[in-house]
């Protein structure tokens, strides 16, 4: 620890005998080196869990089984849902706050560098035991994402290798997080006050706290569900008195939460993009982060709602159902910030304001169908249909992860000092914003006519919006490796990039060189 | 919020200044203090676990294997209608037994002690123990339903081969609104895992008398 503290004053005589090759790599505690380690991390597991999600469609494309086994199905949905919200989304915006966070409040690295290298060198190790869990005898867990007993309870090993790797990207998280925190609360350049700070830094103090707060619950739902499993404990247990709908409640207590994780960040992101390309301040930025804050707090008293249906009072359900549709209105209040920065601006679209307008756009309407779900009488129709699947991608696929993207290409000149191909990111963004649309809005009409999620087959009205689904899966799926395209060619080479290639970007990133030097801000900026 | 973060000292010319060695310090104490609140939420996560079981207790949500000693407010039987109790009955996990109720239904008035006698055989070569849990439909009917006595109070232990009849004792609560006219009672007896084997002392207790040491060695 000591050494990692006093690494800032003395780098300068080990910058020239940095290990070269595969060991600079597995030994940086550089905030750059580790962001860009976890951005190639997450978009590995993205490819990964988007080939479960075409394994999933293809055998969705027909009804009847053709292609897997129902068994195989139910670890394939399992492990999409695990693999791309642990493994491609949260890494993603760890590996943004890892690159961004220091160059935004003008400090040389993170707070801890040795443990922030460490966060990241525990992900590897957790992905491969969700990949080997495929090949262990019964297969992979498949008792979906949110691991419900008793299926978790009574499955084969699959399932302890799943609650290990949970454990392990946990731990890791919660490093990442009181690494941010610690960062943003004690490292800030002087006179960059919390009120000065960009939003996407204000954002991610929030989900921080949001982190640190939940991911211990998480780890205390899925040990008692080990002990369970093998020592013979009953917490979830009916015949030794344990309850399974308490895993429910235990787990959403998390889990709400952990859906604002992978979202808070998004705004962040796209708060720094609207103004940077409409050209004026963030409409509201007090507001903003008033907003950012009441949807945290607000994020803990809702989580009943993702279980209506398990039989609680209509007390609780009024109550879960009013706080739910309360978060709309924090969540309004950004919406509307956004729009009200657009107006009257001079607006551009390059790639990350197309994607930014893109996410305000099919984020509002998964929003909306979340108001939908959060009314009780309804959401006990739609429970468990095609209609919450399409909900939730609305929100974190053309939410989270369309904001990843405005993001990339945002920041992508000052990570490799080259311009990207700008006809092909907006090609990227239109074949993906198309091609989302193809394979989820038909979903919703899927659910409201009652085809439950998670099953390998169906009934034959279903037939047509299924193979419409498909169709539009494969195209969005392609449409990433276009995305890699890109981002690779802009690595190796295109267009110098400016220091500040975006006219209208504020912030102290754009003070430092495109690219960004492995070292930065050794002496802090001064802001008035 | 913004506490001890302005830094008032003039700046210095270069990095390792005073400021190096105070930003340290302040990590550090951050560090400590984001792992106690870490600690706290692990601990928090099982903390949910009795708090939850105290809630239903209180609130009656879930006491479903425990006697229902609470008083009506009206003891008056409401002979004036009849309601329809319907009785079922199933085994999980393999559980090596016979479980079936001796009549099917009962038509009773609410407010009026009925019983209803469940047989239940071992027929594995080897002491089991279960556990029934009792499920109601309509959902509704749950909270009028009061079990005065049953089986599924304790846990069973059968003996190898031993057959056993046990009753259920209970009252339709005369406040069961007007439109529910059939309760079913559905009962899933669960193997306890590991009680039979290990011979416990809560589980001998648990066993009603009849199930004896020199029986369960006769196998």
């Amino acid at each position: 620890m000591q050494a990692t503290h006093s690494h800032p004053a003395v780098h300068d005589h080990h910058a020239h005998a940095q290990p070269t090759g595969l060991m600079r790599w597995i030994t940086t505690t550089n905030h750059k080196d580790i962001g860009t380690m976890y951005l190639w991390f997450s978009f590995t597991m993205f490819l990964v869990g988007g080939i479960l999600a075409l394994a999933l469609r293809s055998e969705l494309f027909q009804p009847g089984l053709q292609l897997v086994e129902p068994e195989v199905f139910n670890q394939l949905t399992t492990m999409h849902g695990v693999i791309m919200v642990f493994g491609a989304i949260m890494p993603a915006f760890v590996g943004f706050a890892n690159w961004m966070i220091p160059l935004q409040i003008g400090a040389a690295d993170m707070a801890f560098a040795r443990m922030n290298n460490w966060s990241f060198w525990l992900l590897p190790p957790a992905a491969l035991l969700l990949v080997i869990s495929f090949f262990v005898p019964g297969g992979a867990a498949a008792g979906g994402w949110t691991l419900y007993p008793p299926l978790s309870v009574q499955m084969g090993p699959g399932m302890d290798l799943a609650i290990f790797a949970l454990h392990i990207l946990g731990a890791s998280s919660i490093m990442g997080s009181i690494n941010i925190v610690t960062t943003i609360l004690n490292m800030r350049a002087p006179g960059m006050t919390l009120m000065k700070m960009p939003l996407f830094c204000w954002t991610w103090l929030i989900t921080a706290y949001l982190l640190i707060a939940v991911m211990p619950v998480l780890a205390g739902a899925i040990t008692m569900i080990l002990t369970d499993r093998h020592f013979d404990t009953h917490f979830f247990n009916a015949a030794g008195g344990g309850d399974p709908v308490l895993f429910q409640h235990v787990f959403w207590f998390f889990g709400h939460p952990e859906v604002y994780i992978m979202i808070l960040p998004a705004f962040g992101i796209v708060s720094e993009i609207i103004p940077a390309f409409a050209r004026k301040p963030l409409f509201g930025y007090t507001s903003m982060v008033y907003a950012t804050s009441s949807i945290a707090i607000l994020s803990f008293i809702v989580w009943a709602h993702h279980m209506f249906t398990v039989g609680m009072p209509a007390t609780a359900q009024l109550f879960f159902m009013y706080a739910t549709m309360l978060i709309a209105v924090p969540t309004g209040v950004k919406v509307f910030n956004w729009v009200a920065t657009m107006w009257k601006g001079s607006m551009t679209f390059e790639t990350p304001m197309l994607f930014a307008c893109g996410f305000i756009f099919v984020f509002t309407m998964g929003g909306f169908t979340g108001l939908i779900l959060a009314i009780t009488p309804i959401d006990i129709q739609l429970h468990d249909t095609y209609f919450v699947v399409a909900h939730f991608h609305y929100v974190l696929v053309a939410g989270s992860l369309f904001a990843l993207f405005a993001g990339v290409y945002y920041w992508l000149p000052k990570w490799t000092g080259h311009m990207y191909n700008e006809t092909l990111g907006k090609a990227h963004f239109w074949l993906s914003v198309i091609f989302f649309n193809i394979t989820f809005f038909v979903q919703h009409f899927l659910g409201l006519a009652g085809m439950p999620r998670r099953v390998p087959d169906y009934a034959l009205q279903f037939a047509d919006f299924n193979m419409i689904s498909t169709i539009g899966a494969f195209g969005f799926g392609i449409t990433q490796l276009l995305f890699l395209y890109i981002v690779v060619s802009c690595i190796r080479g295109g267009e110098k990039a400016a220091d500040k290639p975006w006219e209208g970007a504020q912030g102290l990133e754009w003070t430092v060189p495109s690219p960004a030097p492995h070292h930065t801000f050794e002496t802090p900026p001064v802001v008035r | 919020m913004d506490g001890g973060n302005d830094r008032p000292a003039p700046m210095q010319p270069g990095h390792g200044g005073p400021d190096a060695g105070d930003t340290a310090s302040d990590n550090r104490v951050t560090l400590r203090k984001l792992l106690v609140v870490t600690g706290l939420m692990f601990g928090f996560g099982f903390a949910l676990v009795p708090f939850y079981e105290k809630l239903c207790d209180v609130t009656g949500i879930n006491r479903i294997v425990k006697r229902d000693d609470h008083k009506p407010a009206n003891t008056q039987v409401d002979t004036s209608r009849s309601v329809t109790v319907e009785f079922d009955a199933n085994l999980r996990s393999n559980l090596p037994w016979t479980f079936k109720p001796l009549e099917t239904s009962v038509r009773v008035h609410p407010g009026e002690i009925a019983t209803v006698v469940y047989e239940v055989s071992n027929v594995a070569g080897r002491a089991v123990t279960g556990q029934a849990i009792p499920s109601y439909g309509p959902m509704l009917a749950a909270q009028f339903f009061r079990k005065i006595e049953c089986f599924c109070f304790d846990k069973q232990e059968m003996a190898a081969g031993e057959t056993r009849q046990m009753p259920i004792a209970f009252v339709v609560d005369p406040s069961l609104p007007s439109d529910v006219n059939t309760i079913t009672l559905s009962f899933t007896f669960f193997e306890v895992a590991g009680r039979a084997q290990a011979g416990t002392p809560l589980a001998t207790a648990a066993a009603p008398a009849g199930v004896t040491a020199p029986q369960s060695k006769i196998q």
